[in-house]
């Protein structure tokens, strides 16, 4: 036990940026569950005149329609990180799938997928959910399975490539050469080596999934009815607090969307740094820099 | 021009075609798909009867099979129809030709100026990886990167906007105005978007050409190139570089997504009258015509620009087409 503890502290010290950007997500999902406890008001209704400044009694002042911004960007957190994660999951799902599959299937398959997944690596996204939400409607679930469904081909192609290059490997062959089937040697032995990979992309998704919130419900195609931070930009902008010189209702949502997406590409980004070798050398480094680089790989 | 080469550009214009194409069907399969009969949803005009419901099912050939359809939905396409905008009942096409002409000069200022400044900062922080000036700018072009577009747009016109124009592409009240003021005027109103623009592209290309730069300077000619004795800066500009940016090239492909989200969010909030705040108003006014219509500019935009980065990748790197 206290040797993993220890474990944990050295790749914690290793990857600090990983680290503060793991502490600032969970914070925000903190907020996001207590809500309803640390919110001094409820994400809707008059706590005073619009656009009141920020004062004691409310820390980031009142929007346009008198709402407590505070209240806001803590309820808003819970629409923003839920459809955030649940499109991520969606997201990873596809992407693993596809990816998995068309790095072990027989190249005809491969090939399809891959042209389906250029397809979509292609398309301009935003559009096509502009779109598929124009006529889908804009529940939750619908805004977060749009998000999701197109969100997955950066997935797919990263572990197609790392199943291609495991499946060549010794220990796949005599795995196979002792009878497994193909679908054990995907879950026993493939899948735990991309699965650090997957939590990456997981991550990367989720950044920008709240991207993708923000950007629908500008547009007036986010979760219908409900608070987001996403919303919260798209009042301020509509409901003229720009001209009132109310910051305080325009700063807040957009400092917890890049806090957020800056959370997530530091723990993505850590996880790839680590998992992805090609990183890892830098002849141009000093020598110490370069050994200790070497030393913390393996 | 090798027969290699020849046979890399087909298959990229054919590719480039096929996924046009893809888009096209995609565009026709998801109005099918929509709740309804389709022409409920098209003669949502104000003032429309059931006979421009009737008139329209002709005219879309619904009482024919779904595959004769298609045809004729492709037909018209070929024509140049795009259908009719439910907001004002002209062309969708002549509308989306005025916007582009707004657009281009407004989003491609702001991604070039963006693009050169992300690349140059981006190989400066590799250069000094670990350092006090990577750490520094992988910090500022890490904001941009998280900000929100239309996010970064409200706060320039709340920081700025006394100084500058904070919406649309022209002044309709200047008197009587010389060509000079009337330039003048136009690049006032360009200042604010192209900056947003470019600060998010800038923030974007920073990280891609540092990534790209720390993988090249892990190459073996690079330790060569540093055996013989070499200076940093020769190595970096004449060895690393241009081999780092063979890839930034490929990504700038990938890029593009991002920029049209960009352009569509910056427009909204500028009020610029190009094709992201036609997306914008055709939503508010339920125009799915128009919808459609900019969803296939989009698209060829973006398989245009795809189709001249990966030509342009082959020319750089012969090793493609070899």
């Amino acid at each position: 036990m206290t040797v993993r503890l220890k474990r944990m502290g050295a790749f914690a010290r290793r990857n600090r940026a990983g680290v503060i950007g793991g502490g600032i997500v969970l914070a925000f999902v903190l907020a996001a569950l207590l809500a309803p406890v640390i919110a001094p008001n409820g994400a809707s209704g008059r706590a005073g005149d619009p656009f009141t400044e920020p004062s004691s009694a409310h820390l980031l002042g009142l929007d346009d329609g008198g709402t407590d911004v505070l209240s806001l960007v803590l309820w808003g957190a819970r629409i923003s990180l839920l459809v955030a994660f649940s499109s991520a999951i969606v997201s990873v799902f596809i992407g693993g799938a596809i990816g998995v599959i068309a790095g072990y299937a027989r190249p005809w398959v491969d090939g399809a997928l891959m042209r389906v997944t250029d397809y979509f690596l292609v398309v301009p996204v935003v559009p096509l959910m502009i779109l598929i939400g124009f006529l889908w409607g804009t529940s939750v679930t619908s805004v977060a399975l749009i998000i999701g469904g197109l969100s997955w081909p950066v997935t797919a192609r990263i572990i197609r490539a790392q199943v291609k290059s495991i499946k060549q490997r010794t220990f796949i062959n005599r795995t196979r050469a002792l009878g497994a089937t193909p679908t054990r040697i995907v879950v026993r032995h493939i899948l735990p080596q991309v699965a650090p990979l997957l939590a990456a992309s997981t991550a990367l998704t989720v950044g920008n999934a709240v991207f993708f919130e923000a950007a629908l419900s500008f547009l007036g195609l986010g979760p219908s009815g409900q608070v987001s931070w996403g919303r919260m930009i798209d009042n301020a902008f509509r409901g003229s607090a720009v001209g009132a010189g109310a910051w305080w209702a325009i700063v807040p949502p957009g400092i917890a969307i890049g806090l957020v997406v800056l959370g997530c590409s530091l723990v993505g980004n850590s996880l790839e740094d680590r998992f992805n070798p090609r990183l890892r050398v830098n002849h141009l480094a000093p020598r110490s820099r370069r050994r200790r680089a070497h030393a913390a790989g393996d | 021009m090798s027969r290699s080469r020849a046979r890399y550009v087909l298959v990229r214009v054919a590719s480039a075609l096929l996924i046009v194409f893809f888009a096209i069907t995609m565009n026709f399969v998801l109005f099918r798909l929509a709740p309804g009969d389709p022409t409920t949803l098209m003669s949502r005009v104000p003032s429309a009867d059931s006979s421009v419901q009737e008139a329209l099912r002709h005219k879309f050939a619904l009482d024919k099979s779904v595959f004769q359809q298609y045809v004729a939905y492709l037909s018209q396409l070929l024509h140049g129809n795009l259908g009719i905008s439910f907001a004002d009942q002209r062309p969708v096409a002549e509308k989306l030709k005025e916007s582009i002409v707004n657009t281009v000069p407004m989003v491609a200022i702001g991604t070039i100026l963006g693009m050169l400044a992300g690349i140059a900062s981006g190989v400066v922080a590799a250069w000094r990886r670990g350092g006090a000036v990577d750490h520094s700018l992988v910090g500022v072009s890490l904001v941009f990167y998280a900000l929100p577009a239309q996010w970064v747009g409200l706060m320039l016109i709340v920081t700025l906007s006394g100084s500058l124009p904070s919406g649309g592409m022209t002044d309709p009240f200047l008197i009587e105005p010389s060509f000079a003021d009337q330039a003048q005027d136009y690049v006032r109103h360009l200042i604010l978007p192209v900056t947003t623009i470019m600060l998010l592209t800038f923030g974007q290309f920073t990280v891609l050409a540092r990534s790209s730069m720390l993988e090249t300077l892990g190459e073996d000619y690079v330790l060569t190139a540093r055996a013989k004795g070499l200076r940093n800066r020769a190595i970096v500009l004449r060895h690393a570089f241009r081999n780092a940016m063979l890839p930034v090239v490929t990504l700038i492909g990938l890029s593009l997504g991002g920029i049209v989200a960009g352009s569509i969010l910056v427009e909204t909030v500028f009020s610029w009258p190009g094709i992201g705040r036609a997306t914008y108003d055709a939503v508010i006014a339920r125009d799915y015509p128009m919808l459609q219509g900019v969803f296939l500019v989009f698209t060829l935009a973006v398989v245009i620009c795809n189709l001249l980065a990966d030509l342009l990748y082959a020319r750089l790197d012969p090793r493609v087409t070899a």
